[in-house]
């Protein structure tokens, strides 16, 4: 069976700097896969290759069997990838149903005269779009519904608003989720309520999960295999336990173990 | 943490009068002189003379300059309360700063009167003039002159600051009675129009003085009747609205329906008893708040920086020309307005699509100056020789007919009727922004405006989203432009400045950017009040300081009001987010308390897992 999402020799440059050289990573459906790597390995430039907001100088991505470089952020979104931000960024003076609503936009269709004539087709899309919303919102329990759907997402606290942008992303109805840094920033308690929310996402939603996370007891308990990025390179790949004794990887993160003295 | 908020913050103290602040007196004493001299240099007092406010103690021009003190006065003793430190209670020693600040304002204006008695500058400085002299001076000597302004300043200083220290109810007393005299006697000529309608001569022929403005006893009978209405009003106004806000599903529902009959039997009934002037005023409010709509539309929902509006303005205004006048130069179908509009529809969007498919592309400042461009590159374009066969060059095109319903004819002749056209095409345009606003498409409009680049990664193609901005824009400036031509019969280059895209931007900006209710307000108070780019407004004498009052007022806008006159809730809360969030703090932390409350006992004693 043919992946789900298959890269081949990636390379993106930014002037002389190589930020990924010769990347090749594959996803199948239904798996977790997280990215790994120390500070400037390249993982979120890596995340936004995929999703058409750098243009790779060589190599190419295949989506579903089919390439999709070269095409821009909106139509990868309608292919159905959708991503998070490593720095939070939300629509901050829409409110928290509106930024759900609007992540709709490439799953809807109706443009100026359904909403001047307030067609029927306009009305029932709206509905649809307010349930999914809910819907999609409801997935956190009842920390962003009820009073809070009407609130401007800046007014939010940081969880939350980590919690709506994973929302926004499912909310664009897609195939392969790519999350950057879904837990930082949050406390152990939150860390491990959204742990068990991403292994939902798979189980409930059926989303297949990229994810670039630094916080290694969340790659342990939710990734099925894990790739470790160094200077644009993958050095390791392997479930997580065989990463984690990988002394390339301990070399990356530590660097060299010293002599030891006698 | 709120436990010691609520203990310290009602601590204050009375502090003692010599107790000021002197360095803050200086600076804003000074700023008072400052502003007076700048005033009645640049002829303010002296060319608003004629206009009288009330009849023979005030006029516009003594307004100009008295309103300065009074402001600082105001301004200068004000305290910001941090919360939790002990504040000043307000006292005498406020009275004092006011007084002091409003005095050295007199004393700047003093300066000057006695510079402009023995000095004769008057050559770079056209308004050093006796005539100031003589106005500032009451015509009574250098010595009367110079102390009466002392005193005046010093006493309006007074007045302004003793804001701070009289009671709320006298407050609003003083303020309705204040701001009620200062429209009633700016709007007489409106007044005494519709008194006209209504044959209510007599009232006004009792209230105004037959040189203008209001009589000194009227003027206090008014103030007296404001003042009881407040005592009376106080306060509903603002919880009939909070109320209204507050009303939900059905009940607000019927409650807009009954505010929108309201409105709209008042805006078609009124009309018949103004008169002509009235009434062409409220055609010109019309256009430029048709202008404005769509502006917003493109500014305040999409947030592109349009600086070369006036093209699509422009665009309209042309096509209806050369489609209905006879002595179209080139090509004279003579259609009928109807039929042109539509035709003016289609050229209008192609138009938008022409020239915002290259503009389009780019961010920011870069748009704003590529805009204002193709602003100039239209209206020049219209001007040229090369295009003078078909559009007739400088001369414009003339003779164009009103517009024909069979049973009536809109001409400009009858302001009433063009009015009553541009009502039409106002609330299409009310129509249309309200329904996209709330639709998918201004949803992406919001998400573009907010940020452009995650707008596009959640799947909106974000170079066709503003394209169809730029066209409902460019669609309903030519709606204005057209009428315009219908209007006043001819079309010339000339009339579509880059003034007027400017002079919509700041209607869009000073009544609230995104904001359908701001946008009417602002080209009211902008356009009905001070005037359009050439049409006058109620108060005529600004006709030659017009441009320095928008500059004014703009800067002023930006600075202290950035949400404009009437805010959209949510721009007053971006502008105003640290507040916003306090509230929101404060309101949030029982919703807060429950929502804990509800956690720990999902998750039991033990806390750690989460519940599956």
């Amino acid at each position: 069976m043919s992946h789900l999402l298959e890269i081949r020799n990636l390379k993106i440059t930014f002037g002389g700097l190589d930020a990924l050289s010769g990347l090749d990573f594959h996803v199948d459906e239904g798996e977790i896969v997280s990215v790994i790597g120390p500070n400037g390995a390249g993982k979120t430039t890596f995340f936004n290759a995929i999703t058409g907001m750098v243009e790779p100088a060589d190599g190419d991505i295949i989506f579903e069997g089919d390439s999709i470089r070269g095409l821009e952020p909106h139509q990868v979104t309608g292919l159905g990838i959708a991503r998070t931000f490593q720095n939070v960024r939300l629509f901050p003076n829409m409110t928290v149903l509106e930024n759900i609503m609007v992540a709709q936009h490439c799953r809807t269709s109706q443009l100026v005269f359904g909403a001047l004539l307030q067609t029927r087709a306009f009305k029932r899309e709206e509905e649809e779009i307010r349930a999914r919303a809910e819907n999609v919102l409801g997935f956190f329990g009842s920390r962003l519904i009820g009073y809070r759907l009407e609130q401007p997402a800046f007014v939010l606290s940081y969880a939350n608003r980590r919690r709506l942008e994973i929302a926004r992303a499912m909310a664009t109805q897609p195939r392969l989720l790519l999350l950057d840094e879904p837990v930082a920033g949050m406390n152990p308690m939150e860390t491990a309520e959204l742990t068990q929310l991403i292994g939902k996402l798979r189980t409930e939603w059926g989303f297949t999960i990229v994810m670039i996370e630094h916080d290694m007891r969340v790659v342990r308990d939710v990734s099925d295999r894990v790739v470790v990025l160094d200077h644009g390179i993958p050095i390791a790949h392997g479930s997580y336990d065989e990463v984690s004794t990988n002394p390339d990887v301990i070399e990356a993160y530590l660097g060299r173990p010293a002599e030891r003295h006698a | 943490m709120s436990a010691t908020m609520t203990s310290t913050s009602a601590a204050t103290y009375r502090p003692r009068v010599s107790d000021q602040d002197w360095r803050r007196i200086a600076t804003w004493g000074g700023l008072c002189a400052l502003f007076l001299i700048l005033v009645s240099l640049i002829g303010m007092p002296v060319g608003l003379d004629r206009r009288i406010l009330i009849h023979p103690v005030l006029s516009l021009g003594y307004l100009s300059l008295l309103w300065i003190p009074l402001v600082l006065g105001y301004v200068v003793s004000k305290h910001v309360v941090l919360e939790g430190m002990a504040a000043p209670e307000p006292g005498a020693r406020d009275l004092v700063t006011g007084l002091v600040t409003g005095a050295i304002g007199g004393v700047g204006l003093a300066v000057l009167l006695l510079g402009i008695d023995n000095f004769n500058i008057r050559d770079p400085l056209v308004n050093w003039s006796p005539q100031l002299l003589s106005l500032l001076t009451y015509e009574r000597g250098l010595g009367f002159g110079a102390v009466a302004c002392i005193a005046i300043c010093a006493f309006l200083g007074l007045v302004g600051s003793s804001i701070h220290v009289v009671p709320a109810t006298v407050r609003r007393v003083m303020s309705f009675a204040a701001y009620g005299l200062l429209l009633f006697s700016v709007l007489e000529s409106a007044i005494s129009d519709l008194s006209e309608g209504f044959r209510l001569e007599w009232l006004t022929d009792i209230m105004f003085a037959k040189r203008g403005g209001l009589t000194l006893i009227s003027s206090v009978v008014l103030a007296l009747l404001l003042g009881a209405l407040s005592v009376v009003f106080g306060g509903r106004v603002k919880s009939a609205t909070t109320r209204y806000r507050e009303l939900e599903g059905l009940e607000r529902q019927r409650a807009s329906t009954i505010l929108f009959v309201v409105v709209a039997a008042l805006c078609i009934v009124l009309p018949l008893f103004l008169g002509t002037i009235m009434n062409e005023l409220l055609a010109n409010v019309g256009l430029f708040l048709l202008l404005a709509l769509g502006l917003n539309i493109v500014v305040g929902l999409a947030g592109i920086l349009d600086l070369g509006y006036v093209a699509f303005f422009a665009v309209g205004g042309y096509t209806t020309a050369v489609l209905t006048s006879a002595d179209s130069p080139f090509f004279a179908p003579e259609l009928h307005f109807g039929i042109t509009l539509v035709i003016v529809v289609v050229i209008a969007g192609i138009t938008g699509l022409v020239i915002g498919a290259p503009v389009i592309r780019m961010r920011g400042d870069y748009l704003a100056i590529v805009t204002l461009g193709f602003g100039e590159i239209i209206r020049l374009l219209f001007m040229s020789d090369w295009l003078k066969p078909y559009f007739g060059g400088a001369q414009g095109i003339t003779n164009v007919p009103g517009v024909d319903l069979g049973f009536a004819t809109i001409k400009g002749t009858d302001p009433r009727s063009v009015f009553y056209l541009v009502l039409v095409f106002c609330a299409l345009a009310i129509y249309i922004s309200w329904r996209l606003q709330v639709s998918r498409l201004g949803r992406a409009w919001m998400a573009i405006r907010e940020d452009e680049q995650v707008a596009e990664a959640m799947g909106i193609n974000t170079v066709n989203t503003k394209l169809l901005a730029f066209v409902v824009g460019a669609i309903l400036a030519s709606f204005s432009g057209a009428i315009l031509v219908a209007k006043v019969g001819s079309v010339f280059p000339n009339s579509f400045m880059i003034l007027v895209s400017i002079i919509i931007l700041v209607v869009v900006i000073v009544g609230g950017m995104g904001n359908i209710l701001g946008v009417i307000v602002g080209s009211f108070v902008l356009i009905g009040v001070l005037g359009g780019p050439r049409q006058p407004g109620l108060l005529q004498e600004f006709q030659t300081f017009k441009l320095l009052i928008y500059g004014a007022l703009l800067v002023f806008m930006m600075l202290k009001r950035p949400e404009g006159l009437v805010p959209s809730a949510r721009r007053s809360q971006e502008l105003h987010q640290e507040e916003f969030l306090q509230d929101v703090w404060l309101k949030g932390e029982d919703h807060e308390a429950e929502e804990a409350s509800e956690h720990a006992a999902e998750t039991g004693p033990g806390g750690d897992e989460p519940p599956t």
